[in-house]
């Protein structure tokens, strides 16, 4: 068991920079989720931790020690591969104790301890298969199987879950949790998979363009969102967002119609400004047209989920969700109100994106880290 | 829908195949024709007709110690090359896959050899192996007589050995070049993740997936061996000293160009033929029934 230091981490492709100065600190024992949309640099990161990617700047610390220049086989990390990368050549049990035969682990022994792998994850009918004999979910449990045997000091997932159908993905993600609870390992867990990141992780790491965005709980991450990209990438359906100005009376103007009174004192170097607001689709109301108060809107088109549903409305040309959970008495192209609560709304700098906290306490242009 | 042309008569399919149905005809069939009706009679040397001698001609062959000797010359060069050309090969394509990922330029570079006619090679290696001016004088300089393929039958042998691997180890290369590159990186890396050093992912990960080209190439340079030897022998070594390069293939030419055995040489060529066609129904049979990973 082991807490990971990243500092000032950096990657480069010939001269193409993509990672720029990571930081971050993991605990031992703590599940960490990297979040961000494809192509951001999780894989490339999550790869530097492994040792198999070199680090083009940066330090990055492993149980106290600079691992920066050690082979993958010194750092004491497993690694559960998208595609699984099993041996196509090996059964299932020799798949699973190829690390230990590598380790020297006298046979009696290794197959004692492939057994007891194979039953954590399900697998003891299918030790004698070839990989290729196998589903899709039984093969993700032999790349599971495959990390755990050695009892690392670090778990890593590259994406692990994102070839298996729906179903299966929420057994897994559950069986994924289980396990951690039980081996307790530090692990490190890159997803694209939003509901995946908030259900699996005590932290997430949402990062974009080579940068991390945000570090928090899931439900920091969900409720108070650092920046405006944070704001958009979590959360199904995303957050709506409107770009406005503050007025002299301390109330968002999108347009002629649609105006929000926000909350607490404004600073007046902030009147005038381009921001950002952001709503929630939950934290929206829909009322009858013209109750006072709401925005006019017209409903485009409704989208139903089972338990709820979602109803896309347009403020003239700007789509704009908002989450029912009772059965929807409109029709697309009624004219609608949606009623927001000034407490749930979230302001973003124009400019930089990031979080305007409390607009009394600063400076007119946040800076973005 | 794929779009193809169609012919309504058979007569203009047909046309358009003649060509190369003629060249096969005639550079393929007729010539093996020729051969196994050459070997079921005897000819006379100066014209007047074949007469049917029905298997005669291939007892006196299984009977003469000569033939066998060309034959166990053949399977000594056949093993010989083809375990050089395909270690060289494979420990080449080994080291290359790991230092050179990505790389096309030395592909065609290692091909070239295969290119060369086997005659312009044997004549070159006749150069590079000659005892008295070639590389290897200077070995004959401090120990003379040590090496001399004009007299001593090892070293000739070895020579057309060596002569020969060396255009089969690049044709062998590349195709273990590109099996090793088949392979997925992820593999590489989860060997590594799993603790294991270069040496043994080769030995554990990249020969195991080898294996489908290993026995590939086998039956290629094998059989190869045993067909494109003749230019290097004749250049080289004509067979000598004292019969001692005299391979199956050789012996062919040699009996039925020199000696006018005509019969003999065709029975020969029947037998090669059949070793040939055997070891490629080998192939095909293990290629089918070959576990594929995938
Ligand atoms: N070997 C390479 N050479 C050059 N650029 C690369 C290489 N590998 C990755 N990249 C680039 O680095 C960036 C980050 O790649 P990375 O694989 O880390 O993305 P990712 O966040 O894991 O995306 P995904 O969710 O699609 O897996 C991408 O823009 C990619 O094009
Ligand atoms: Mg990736």
């Amino acid at each position: 068991m082991s807490s990971i230091a990243i500092k000032g981490v950096k990657k480069a492709y010939a001269k193409n920079a993509v990672v720029h100065g990571v930081d971050l600190e993991i605990a031992t024992g703590e599940f960490i989720v990297i979040l961000g949309p494809s192509g951001c640099g999780k894989s490339t990161l999550l790869r530097m931790i492994a040792g198999l990617e070199d680090i083009s700047g940066g330090e990055i610390w492993i149980d106290g020690k600079l691992v920066n220049k050690m082979e993958p086989r010194a750092r004491g990390c497993a690694m559960v591969f998208q595609n699984y990368a099993l041996y196509p050549h090996m059964t299932v049990a020799e798949n699973i104790g190829y690390a230990l035969k590598v380790a020297g682990v006298p046979k009696a022994e290794r197959m004692k301890r492939v057994a007891a792998t194979a039953k954590v994850v399900g697998l003891e009918a299918f030790l004698d298969r070839r990989p290729a004999a196998l589903s899709g979910g039984q093969r993700q449990r032999v790349a599971m199987g495959r990390a755990i045997v050695r009892e690392p000091k670090v778990f890593l997932f590259d994406e692990p879950l994102s070839n298996l159908d729906a179903k299966l993905r929420v057994a897994m993600r559950a069986e994924i949790r289980r396990l951690h609870r039980r081996l307790g390992a530090t692990s490190v867990f890159v997803t694209h998979d939003q509901t995946e990141a908030m259900t699996l992780g005590d932290r997430l790491v949402v990062m974009n363009g080579g940068r991390i965005e945000q570090v928090g709980t899931p439900a920091e991450v969900y409720n108070r969102p650092a920046t405006r990209f944070v704001a958009n990438f979590v959360g199904s359906p995303s957050m709506n967002l409107m770009e406005g100005s503050i007025d002299r009376h301390g109330v968002f103007v999108y347009d002629e119609q649609r105006r929000i009174p926000l909350p607490g004192a404004i600073d007046a170097r902030l009147v005038g400004h381009k921001v950002t607001l952001g709503v929630r689709a939950e934290a929206a109301r829909l009322v009858a047209a013209g109750t006072p108060g709401s925005l006019p809107a017209t409903v485009d088109f409704i989208e139903e989920l089972g338990a709820g549903r979602v109803v896309h409305t347009d403020f003239d040309g700007l789509s704009f969700a908002v989450a029912l959970s009772d059965p929807a008495a409109f029709e697309t192209g009624d004219t609608v109100g949606v009623m927001i609560d000034p407490a749930d709304v979230h302001l973003f700098s124009a400019e930089s994106g990031a979080r305007i906290n409390a607009l009394a306490q600063l400076p007119p242009v946040p800076v973005a880290s | 829908m794929e779009k193809r042309a169609t012919f309504s008569s058979t007569t203009i399919g047909l046309l358009f195949a003649a060509p190369m149905l003629v060249l096969i005809f005639v550079f393929f069939y007729w010539p093996s024709g020729q051969a196994l009706y050459w070997a079921f009679t005897l000819e006379q040397p100066w014209g007047g007709g074949n007469t049917w001698v029905g298997l005669q001609n291939f007892r006196q062959l299984l009977m003469d110690p000569y033939y066998w000797g060309a034959i166990s010359r053949s399977m000594v060069f056949g093993l010989g090359a083809t375990s050089i050309a395909m270690g060289v090969a494979l420990l080449l394509a080994l080291f290359t896959d790991r230092e050179m990922r990505g790389h096309k330029a030395y592909r065609s570079i290692f091909i070239w050899p295969y290119a060369i006619a086997a005659p312009a090679l044997g004549l070159a290696f006749r150069f590079i192996l000659a005892p008295e001016a070639g590389f290897l004088s200077l070995i004959n300089q401090i120990w003379p007589g040590l090496w001399n393929p004009a007299l001593d039958g090892t070293d000739a042998m070895i020579a057309v050995i060596v002569a020969f691997s060396w255009k089969y180890i690049g044709y062998n290369f590349i195709f273990f070049l590109s099996a090793l590159q088949s392979i997925p990186r992820s593999l590489i890396e989860a060997a590594a993740m799993d603790g294991s050093g270069p040496m043994r992912r080769m030995w554990d990960i990249q020969l195991p997936l080898l294996t489908p080209t290993l026995f590939f190439l086998l039956v290629i340079n094998i059989t190869e061996s045993f067909q494109d030897s003749f230019g290097i022998v004749d250049i080289m070594t004509q067979g000598g000293p004292a019969r001692a390069t005299e391979l199956m293939v050789y012996k062919i030419y040699f009996d039925g160009f020199k000696g006018l055995d005509y019969s003999g040489a065709a029975a020969q060529s029947i037998i090669l033929m059949g070793l040939v066609v055997l070891l490629t129904i080998v192939q095909f049979r293990f290629v089918e029934r070959r576990v594929h990973y995938k």
